[in-house]
């Protein structure tokens, strides 16, 4: 399965910036769909980015993250080449995780 | 952003890379083991803030969430738009010059629940972050930063022209 996941996490001195796209519906449970049944909530309740064994970001969200979620952060302590690990959970139990060498 | 990031598609995933996933899940799993009733973010725990999110009002959820009440501050800059479009994608970033954060908050006052997202922030990751939120209608906008324990806030009024709630 193709990751949900993209990430861009760049280098520069001793600060890495990372931007993370998700693709999630982030159904806030109030809209109603074409038949006027309203559609579950289903949106990511935590996501987290970790490097060299430490976590460096953690997201919670509600519902009121915007459909296909995108967050920028930067921090310091890694270099280029090493590995940033991003995983989410959502509210129906789904997940997802990847792995992205900083550049 | 400036150019379209590469996707990092992952067709094959390894084996490892399975395990990994599996186990972080197991550990978030044990993160929601139900302690004691303190505000989530009092401690730097793991717990996801399910109460803070439920709560309707701002100041409730800022409760909830942290347990005490936040001073505005001008070292909290708040960047939003002053009107927008699209009530279901508004691009919200805050940043702050204050030292020893640990967290940083976004709460829509007339959103069904205030609290939209929170961001724990570790040593050595700066206190900084853009992301993008739903607002139901024109409303005021609130981001708070923890600070060395205490809460910094800056607040913003943004117009919104089609609500990002559906309905």
């Amino acid at each position: 399965m193709a990751s949900s996941i993209r990430v861009r996490a760049t280098s520069s001195g001793d600060i890495t910036e990372v931007q993370a796209l998700i693709q999630h519906p982030m159904d806030t449970g109030l809209v109603k769909d074409s038949k006027g049944e309203l559609i579950p909530a289903h949106f990511i309740r935590q996501l987290k980015f970790e490097c060299n064994g430490k976590d460096v970001f953690v997201a919670d969200w509600g519902t009121a993250v915007s459909k296909d979620p995108y967050v920028k952060f930067s921090f310091k302590g890694a270099k280029k080449g090493d590995e940033l690990k991003i995983s989410w959970t959502d509210n129906k139990g789904g997940s997802d995780t990847t792995i992205a060498k900083i550049a | 952003m400036t150019t379209t990031p590469k996707p990092h598609w992952r067709p094959h995933p390894t084996r490892r890379l399975i395990l990994r996933g599996a186990a972080s899940v197991a550990l978030l799993g044990l993160g929601n083991l139900p302690f004691a009733a303190a505000p989530a973010r009092a401690a730097a725990n793991d717990k996801y803030p399910e109460e803070a999110f439920r709560q309707k009002s701002e100041a409730d959820a800022i409760k909830a969430l942290y347990g005490k009440t936040a001073e505005p501050s001008d070292k909290v800059k708040l960047d939003a738009p002053e009107i927008a479009e699209n009530g279901g994608v508004v691009p919200i970033s805050v940043t702050t010059t204050l030292e020893k954060v640990s967290s940083i908050s976004f709460f829509v006052a007339e959103n069904p629940s205030a609290l939209a997202a929170s961001y724990r922030i570790p040593d050595g990751t700066i206190p900084a972050v853009a992301n993008r939120l739903k607002m139901a209608r024109t409303t005021k906008l609130t981001a708070i930063v923890e600070a060395d324990g205490k809460l910094y806030s800056a607040t913003k009024e943004v117009k919104v022209t089609v609500g990002g709630c559906g309905g």
